[in-house]
């Protein structure tokens, strides 16, 4: 437990001197989501319906430009093969790193969703749904991002590749994520669409340390 | 465990059985396809078109197969180590993507009729074009190394984080299409359905399953012989 | 008392072999010299002994136990100094230091292991800061900052001036007398007393490709 705090409170000390990477993510957050209005036109009843669905998506992107630095500095610089033969469980070293990776890109992000949401003049009575289902949703996305930034360690155009593997895992999250803010702003109960939002997120806290593990050591030998 | 691998015993293995595997599928194929165009009667509802299906159907069942067939080869690979198992997950995944985008192609030219639209949201459709994108991945990192040992590696676990999201990508694209519309034209109620129909679906199926295990058994083949071929220049280079 | 050995390893990389049939064995207190053209494998023994990389045939052994087996145990005893320096540009010297001596659970005080490569003064100094040398006693004093039985050095001499050189020697000399061991491949002279020679030259050619396809 000690292993995994230190790597965390390094990774977090890592991001905070190179904050500008962090600020990145969500101004691209903000950006991207401003795009659509110009894209769809100003028709206010229009952008209130798709707003949820704008949010996320973009929320998914953003998260899919960060992913890259995950373990590509580490794998870099040497610090990876330090990690593997540290006594700390792998596994473990993973989910720290994906735990301040979450901190510092789905935090921030969950921070400026409701910008978005005044934007596209989102009805206010969703926007605590919203945020609950981003609160369960953007770990999925840097669990999920782990493995792919994992596996194309040391490949040809590995950024590139990272979203072609890693997108088509992200449409569970995607669904569940719109689906409980769209049942909330219908009137209806979000409870289903946030258990299973909740039931991927515990999937995923399994699958990636183990799946992060495999490829990280094949990414080493 | 390489050593024990012995690629001139597969050879020899593949040598023996393809002519027959191939022989089958011909044959399969060809009295599937006469059944389903010339002797399954036309569906009430949907005329002619309802022909489409005995392509449609059981490409989608392999479409799915391989990508199983390639997360069993993988967790072999990566438990064993055994080369084989390697090749045959290269050599099964564009045969299953050729089988995805057949299921798509050969479901859009139905939906056109049906629904009126080249390409609609329906819910079986969408996960077959999300298992597409899965093996374009899978693809696309197998190829993405210098070493083709790290390709073989990472692809296989990919292949394995794969197979465990299926269910969810498919339980919740079924989620999402159920929200959304109503239930697709595109249904096939297993037991409802008559034996004029069941038979000619069933021999194409089986068609299909004897013809990927000869373009497999081909292409591990090919394969081993590539991999000789490199071995014997490595052998040249060190020579001289 | 335990004994790190290798028997019959056969290795290989990219679908070629560098290296079959190699044995050694090394007891408490000893120093394994490699020595070897490029391309013979020096790195790839030494990234076979911290178990980063599993052989295609023998066994690394700790003790009669295959490292294979417990990969963990086997990885807090050994310290593995590889080309690269895990250096963190954006931490000081000191911060880099104690992560990695505290991740193996030695919190306590890296000012010696600092102090011994001559370090001290550039405790506060960012990563990005140092030169290649600099760099190299800040990874080397790793070694110091947290005990380990078996130090495994990849050319752990590249970039050093001749006095840090010298403290490098003086660091082995004293891991050795506690009944440290030490795997050391390098080109450049370092004073190692009484190492045994391993010459990855002297090895057998692999077998030839057709002999497995």
């Amino acid at each position: 437990m000690k292993g995994f705090l230190l790597i965390v409170g390094r990774d977090l000390r890592l991001a905070l001197r190179q904050s500008a990477d962090a600020w990145l993510a969500v101004l691209f957050f903000v950006l991207t989501g401003a795009l659509f209005p110009f894209g769809i036109g100003p028709d206010a009843s229009l952008l209130k319906v798709i707003a949820p669905g704008i949010i996320w998506v973009v929320a998914l992107l953003a998260v899919l430009l960060s992913l890259e630095r995950l373990f590509l500095a580490d794998y870099e610089d040497g610090s990876l093969e330090q990690l593997l033969l540290s006594p700390l469980p792998l596994e473990l070293a993973i989910l720290g790193k994906v735990l301040a990776h979450w901190l510092t890109t789905g935090l921030p992000l969950i921070a400026a969703a409701p910008v978005l949401a005044v934007l596209f003049n989102m009805d206010m009575a969703g926007l605590g749904t919203l945020l609950l289902a981003m609160l369960l949703g953007t770990p999925v996305l840097s669990l999920i991002g782990a493995i792919g930034a994992a596996l194309t360690l040391g490949a040809r155009r590995g950024g590139v590749l990272i979203p072609l593997l890693v997108l088509p895992l992200y449409i569970p999250a995607l669904i569940f994520g719109v689906g409980a803010t769209d049942s909330a702003l219908a009137g209806l109960s979000a409870r289903p669409d946030l258990l299973l939002l909740g039931a991927v997120l515990l999937v995923m806290l399994v699958v990636t340390p183990l799946a992060g593990a495999a490829a990280l050591r094949q990414a080493l030998e | 465990m390489h050593r024990f691998a012995n690629p001139a015993r597969f050879t020899r293995l593949a040598d023996r059985v393809l002519p027959f595997v191939a022989a089958g599928a011909l044959v399969c194929l060809g009295i599937g396809l006469y059944l389903a165009l010339f002797v399954a009667p036309p569906d009430y509802q949907q005329g002619e078109s309802v022909r489409i299906m005995y392509v449609h159907v059981p490409s989608a069942w392999m479409a799915m197969f391989v990508y199983v067939a390639i997360a069993v080869a993988s967790a072999v690979a990566l438990v064993w180590r055994h080369p084989l198992a390697d090749l045959a997950a290269k050599a099964s995944a564009p045969i299953g993507a050729g089988f995805a985008f057949l299921t798509l192609a050969t479901g859009s030219l139905w939906g056109r009729p049906m629904w009126g639209t080249w390409w609609e949201w329906d819910g079986r459709l969408t996960s077959m074009l999300i298992l597409f994108f899965l093996y374009l991945g899978h693809i696309a990192l197998m190829n993405a190394f210098e070493d083709q040992q790290r390709g073989y590696r990472a692809a296989a676990v990919l292949a394995l984080v794969g197979v465990i999201n299926i269910p969810i990508i498919k339980f919740s694209v079924d989620w999402w299409s159920t929200l959304h519309q109503p239930a697709s034209v595109l249904r096939l109620d297993g037991p409802t359905i008559h034996p004029s129909m069941l038979w000619p679906l069933l021999i194409t199926a089986l068609g299909f399953k004897l013809y990927y295990l000869a373009l497999v058994l081909l292409r591990i083949k090919s394969e081993l012989i590539a991999a000789r071929l490199r071995a014997l220049d490595l052998a040249k280079l060190k020579a001289t | 008392m335990a004994l790190f050995e290798a028997r019959d390893l056969d290795c290989r990389r990219g679908g070629r072999d560098v290296f079959a049939g190699l044995s050694f064995s090394l007891a408490a207190g000893g120093a394994l010299l490699l020595t070897g053209a490029n391309g013979t494998g020096k790195s790839s023994l030494l990234r076979l002994m911290a178990g980063l990389l599993q052989p295609v045939g023998g066994a690394i052994l700790w003790d009669d136990e295959s490292i294979a087996e417990e990969p963990a145990a086997h990885a807090g005893r050994l310290h593995y100094l590889g080309h690269l320096e895990a250096v963190k540009p954006v931490l000081s010297a000191a911060e880099n230091l104690r992560f990695w001596a505290a991740l193996r659970g030695h919190s306590a005080d890296i000012g010696a292991a600092l102090e011994h490569f001559s370090l001290a003064a550039l405790a506060e100094v960012p990563g990005r800061l140092l030169s290649a040398g600099q760099r190299r006693r800040l990874a080397l004093a790793r070694l110091l900052a947290s005990p380990a039985e078996l130090w495994l050095l990849d050319e752990p001499s590249v970039g050093l001036d001749h006095a840090s050189v010298g403290k490098l020697a003086e660091a082995i000399a004293q891991h050795r007398a506690g009944g440290g061991r030490v795997v050391v491949a390098t080109h450049t002279a370092l004073d190692l007393p009484d190492a045994q020679p391993l010459a990855l030259d002297d090895l057998p050619p692999p077998p030839l490709p057709e002999l497995i396809w």
